[in-house]
């Protein structure tokens, strides 16, 4: 199958991304609805939990290399200063110090798209980068921290964004902190108009919380050099664009720097770009001639390792009496730290439900804190929580059934750009997902439970791009004894990319998952695949995966034909053995192929084909929550999440439920417990640590069911596969505070829904 | 210090010092750093002094010369290599460090080295009998008890002492066992799933610990 270079586009992190990619000239005939599939979708178990759960997997954070040193960040004590002066001196003299980096000695490279630099005379948040350490132990380098001393001038801060926001607030760059000092706006009919020609409309004022990603191995690196080629392993999302961050702020070839990663830790958004301990270790270990080491503590994590912005939104819904949207608008803003970054939220509004008349505007906002990073489903998932609870609000106000609203404006068109969907299946979802949680027979109007336990029943539906699409690559090597090995340039994250890739192999080429091996997440020998974020991975690379193992089994027809002296199309490819139609006593091997090739390995690289013109790629879904409110300590407690989801074709249905429960789980988190809390007139946070920053347990975990309502889509690529790591925590906040309104006939308008936010509304009704 | 010393001179002799008498194969160098400086202070000769102490580690004895303030984790990591045993905050929060120590659950990293002098410590590396799983690895590999894996070698050692303890836990008893190790991915459903399968298959063989 030949290759071409195409103009593609698919929809990654950031939104819409228009690239040039080399994809396949011939689509592959997809595994469609109803294609049988031997191996891929199974409940197979993960190829590396051996690893895993032996403890030899080595994490990026277990790297250990002989002569290797540990490096410490020094960080800001203060929110906005000017370094007038570090004194690194006695530090210098402490034994066992090798080096220190400062603004004083380091180039200065830029960073946050210029707007700081590696190590920076000015500080914009407590946490900010001041210098670094490098010793011979972490309790040297860490006892060397204190012993710098840095002599702050210090400036006005301000960490609210609501104030931030003012012409009179300090400023957190020299220049106005609201990013490209005007807000992004949407627009599409009149929403003036529509709200006038509307019969009913509701508007109300929604707020979402800080959150910060927390994953359990901490963010880490470890540099070595040979002369002048560099090797980092580094826990990260994306083994490529950290090399070419690090290439580029070190100038030098992006040939001479592999980053690798095996395992990591999670991330959830907070390890997609390289961090700055990164370049930094690779300097310093250029310097003292020996691989540095450096990992972030918790406190670090909880300062300076990215976070989810909060964000305040004022929304407005008209509708006519039967329900059907006239009108939607939205007024927001969101904190995004001390360096540039977006906090818009408002896609779910603009495209959830077919509505003519929208108008949005946001505000992303700077402030003298640690930036904000995409975090699982940026936007959506504070955007959901807000606009499903006015969408809730709106039903009741109509006196409809919150679900039949959403059917009601039901579209299968994309409302922004008139396109159809590839695929939409969310009506199944609400059927299907409503049944499972007994929504007619549970459900009671709202508020009329009464006694100290009330429950209550409420749903919220989930749109995201999660289609993924090319650049992704992946290259198969067989061997002679008929073992593949699979090298994709994509990440693991703990979704079971090693095990899903090598279902596809083995379900083309026919050979058992023993005989395959999987190398990702190192950018040396595997071929390029983007970031694993976005629920982009699954869906871009299993394409790549099918196309090159494809590739190899016309290969070894091609090569059987030749051998077996016929036609390829009087060759039947079979369980590794290939034989003619016609006399199927002339059979012959993978093996005996290769050998007679005089070749050891065969290698092929497959592409991710384009996406289809015309069609938006989405998924879809709703979830259910059932949960009960205790009256007189104000604690929530969800009972049940029913998720029910359109997500194409499944790869595993292991790891599937597994990332289900752990989106599930995040969003109830989200929903109830977690908040990152700063004192606003020190500038401090105030939760970094994971006691202070309210992680859920294990006693947290509802009963959760999954529905798939999909069974694959075609059309987007040759496996019908969309991610799903995103949507799995998209819906589950709305859900879960439609839930609390219905057990209490009292809306919690601002997340997350703790004992007492539930009790002062209690008493607020009495 | 000399020019020399600081780019990599370690006290090579005084390292082999505290390793002992050769038991545990393998040793990462996690250097001590030689006392023999005119600059050192005598606050900070006072900060390097190390002090000897023996443990079972997976059932062999060790003989260390650690530092006092030494926390059994880095013992564990830096000294042993033994990097199953992860560390998430640092601070008695996590689980992540999860080991046993005389059949009980600790966090390693609120444990000083000092303190597990004569006591038995078993880590995840120690569950296993050559390269064969324990009973409760296979179940959390059979009952996709991980995500990302981080966490998971706390989460088996939790397991591992809840059911020493109580080979047959309800599932009210797992949840309250399992509650001291954070998951950030969450896959808490297929841990306890794990955990109860993990029962089942030991309860018959597994004698109770007190
Ligand atoms: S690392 Fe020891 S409890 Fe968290
Ligand atoms: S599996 Fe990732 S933290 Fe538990």
């Amino acid at each position: 199958m030949a290759h071409k270079i195409v103009k593609s586009r698919y929809f990654g992190d950031e939104g819409l991304i228009e690239t040039m990619a080399e994809v396949p000239a011939d689509k592959l005939k997809a595994w469609g609805p109803g294609t049988e599939l031997k191996i891929v979708g199974k409940p197979v178990s993960r190829l590396d939990g051996y690893e895993k759960v032996s403890g030899r997997a080595v994490f990026t954070f277990d790297v250990i290399l002989p002569r290797m040193t540990y490096a410490k960040m020094l960080r800001a004590s203060v929110p906005h200063a000017r370094i007038k002066n570090i004194d690194t001196s006695k530090a210098d003299d402490l034994p066992g110090v090798l080096k220190i980096l400062t603004l004083k000695n380091c180039p200065k490279i830029p960073w946050h798209w210029g707007t700081t630099a590696l190590f920076d005379e000015e500080v914009r948040y407590e946490g900010d980068e001041v210098a670094c350490v490098v010793a011979e132990t972490g309790q040297i380098a860490e006892e060397a921290l204190g012993l710098i001393n840095v002599q702050y001038e210090t400036l006005p801060f301000v960490t609210d964004p609501a104030l931030a926001m003012k012409t009179d607030a300090p400023k957190v760059h020299g220049w106005g902190n609201i990013i490209d000092e005007k807000p992004s706006v949407y627009s599409r009919g009149d929403v003036e108009k529509g709200f006038r020609e509307s019969d009913v409309t509701f508007e109300d004022t929604y707020s979402t919380q800080i959150v910060v990603h927390n994953p359990t191995e901490p963010h880490c690196s470890v540099a070595a050099w040979e002369n002048d080629k560099l090797t980092v392993w580094d826990s990260t999302q994306a083994v490529f664009a950290v090399r070419d961050t690090i290439a580029k702020s070190l100038s030098m070839p992006e040939s001479k720097v592999r980053v690798i990663k095996k395992y990591m830790g999670g991330g959830f958004g907070s390890k997609l770009e390289a961090g700055k301990y990164s370049v930094i270790a690779a300097i310093l270990s250029k310097e003292i001639g020996r691989p540095v080491r450096i990992a972030l503590d918790r406190k670090e994590m909880n300062l300076s390792a990215g976070n989810r912005p909060d964000s305040v939104q004022k929304l407005k819904a008209g509708a006519r009496k039967d329900g059907t949207l006239v009108a939607l608008s939205q007024s927001s803003y969101g904190n995004v730290g001390a360096y540039p970054n977006g906090a818009d939220c408002s896609t779910p509004l603009r495209t959830l439900y077919k509505c003519p008349n929208v108008q949005t505007e946001e505000y992303s906002v700077l402030t003298n804190l640690g930036r904000s990073r995409a975090y699982r489903a940026p936007g959506h998932v504070q955007g959901t929580f807000a606009f499903e609870s006015l969408m809730d609000d709106l039903a009741e106000k109509l006196g409809m059934d919150p679900l039949e609203l959403r059917k009601k404006n039901f579209t299968e068109v994309d409302p922004e750009s008139g396109r159809p969907y590839t695929s939409k299946r969310i009506l199944d979802a609400y059927l299907q997902g409503a049944k499972a949680i007994g929504w007619n027979e549970k459900r009671k109007p709202a508020g009329s439970e009464k006694g100290r336990f009330r429950r209550g029943i409420g749903m919220a539906s989930q749109i995201w791009w999660g289609g993924g699409g090319p650049p992704a690559y992946c290259t198969i090597k067989l061997n002679q004894d008929a073992s593949a090995h699979v090298l994709a340039g994509t990440q693991d994250l703990g979704t079971g990319t090693y095990t899903y890739l090598a279902q596809i192999t083995s379900e083309v080429l026919e050979i058992p998952l023993e005989k395959i091996q999987v190398t990702l997440g190192d950018t040396e020998t595997c071929p390029y695949c983007g970031l694993s974020g976005g629920s982009l991975t699954a869906p871009s690379v299993s394409p790549a995966v099918r196309d090159a193992a494809e590739q190899m089994k016309m290969k070894l027809i091609s090569a059987a034909s030749a051998i077996l002296e016929t036609a390829e199309s009087n060759i039947k490819y079979s369980e590794g053995k290939m034989s003619k139609l016609d006399d199927p006593a002339k059979t012959i091997t993978v093996s005996e192929v290769i050998g007679e090739m005089h070749e050891r390995v065969l290698v092929t690289t497959g592409a991710r084909e384009a996406n289809p013109e015309g069609y938006e790629i989405n998924s879809f879904g709703a979830q259910f929550a059932e949960v009960e409110v205790d009256t007189w300590t104000g604690k929530v407690r969800v009972i049940k999440i029913v998720a029910a989801h359109d997500i194409g074709r499944v790869l595993n249905h292991k790891t599937l439920l597994n990332q289900f429960h752990g989106g599930i789980i995040q969003g109830a988190a989200y929903a109830l417990l977690e908040e990152r809390v700063v004192d606003e007139y020190t500038g401090k946070v105030l939760t970094t640590n994971i006691h202070d920053y309210k992680l859920p347990t294990v006693q947290d975990t509802p009963e959760i069911e999954l529905i798939v309502v999909s069974e694959s889509d075609p059309l987007i690529s040759n496996t019908g596969v969309k991610g799903i790591g995103e949507p799995a925590i998209i819906p589950t906040a709305g859900a879960i505070a439609n839930a609390v309104y219905n057990a209490l006939g009292i809306r919690i308008k601002s997340l997350p829904i703790t004992p007492d936010k539930v009790l002062m509304a209690l008493s607020e009704k009495i | 210090m000399s020019k020399d010393s600081k780019n990599g001179g370690i006290s090579r002799r005084k390292f082999l010092q505290g390793v002992g008498s050769g038991i545990i194969g393998t040793y990462v160098l996690t250097p001590t750093i030689a006392s023999a400086s005119e600059k050192l202070t005598k606050n900070a000769e006072k900060l390097k002094l190390t002090v000897p102490v023996s443990m079972t580690v997976n059932g062999k004895g060790v003989h260390l010369q650690i530092e006092p303030q030494t926390t059994l984790v880095e013992v564990l990591r830096n000294q042993l290599g033994l990097t199953g045993t992860k560390v998430t905050c640092n601070n008695g929060e996590c689980g992540g460090c999860t080991v046993l120590m005389d059949n009980k659950a600790v966090y390693s990293c609120h444990i000083l080295a000092l303190d597990c002098a004569g006591k038995e410590i078993t880590t995840i590396e120690g569950l296993m009998t050559g390269e064969k799983l324990h009973p409760i690895q296979e179940a959390f590999i059979e009952h996709d008890g991980l995500q990302c894996g981080f966490c998971t070698p706390g989460q088996i050692m939790a397991a591992q002492a809840l059911l020493l303890n109580n080979p047959k836990p309800s599932r009210q008893e797992v949840l309250e066992g399992m509650s001291g190790n954070i998951c950030r991915c969450a896959a808490y459903p297929s841990i306890i799933e794990s955990v109860l399968a993990a029962a089942e298959k030991t309860s018959g063989s597994t004698t109770t610990m007190k």
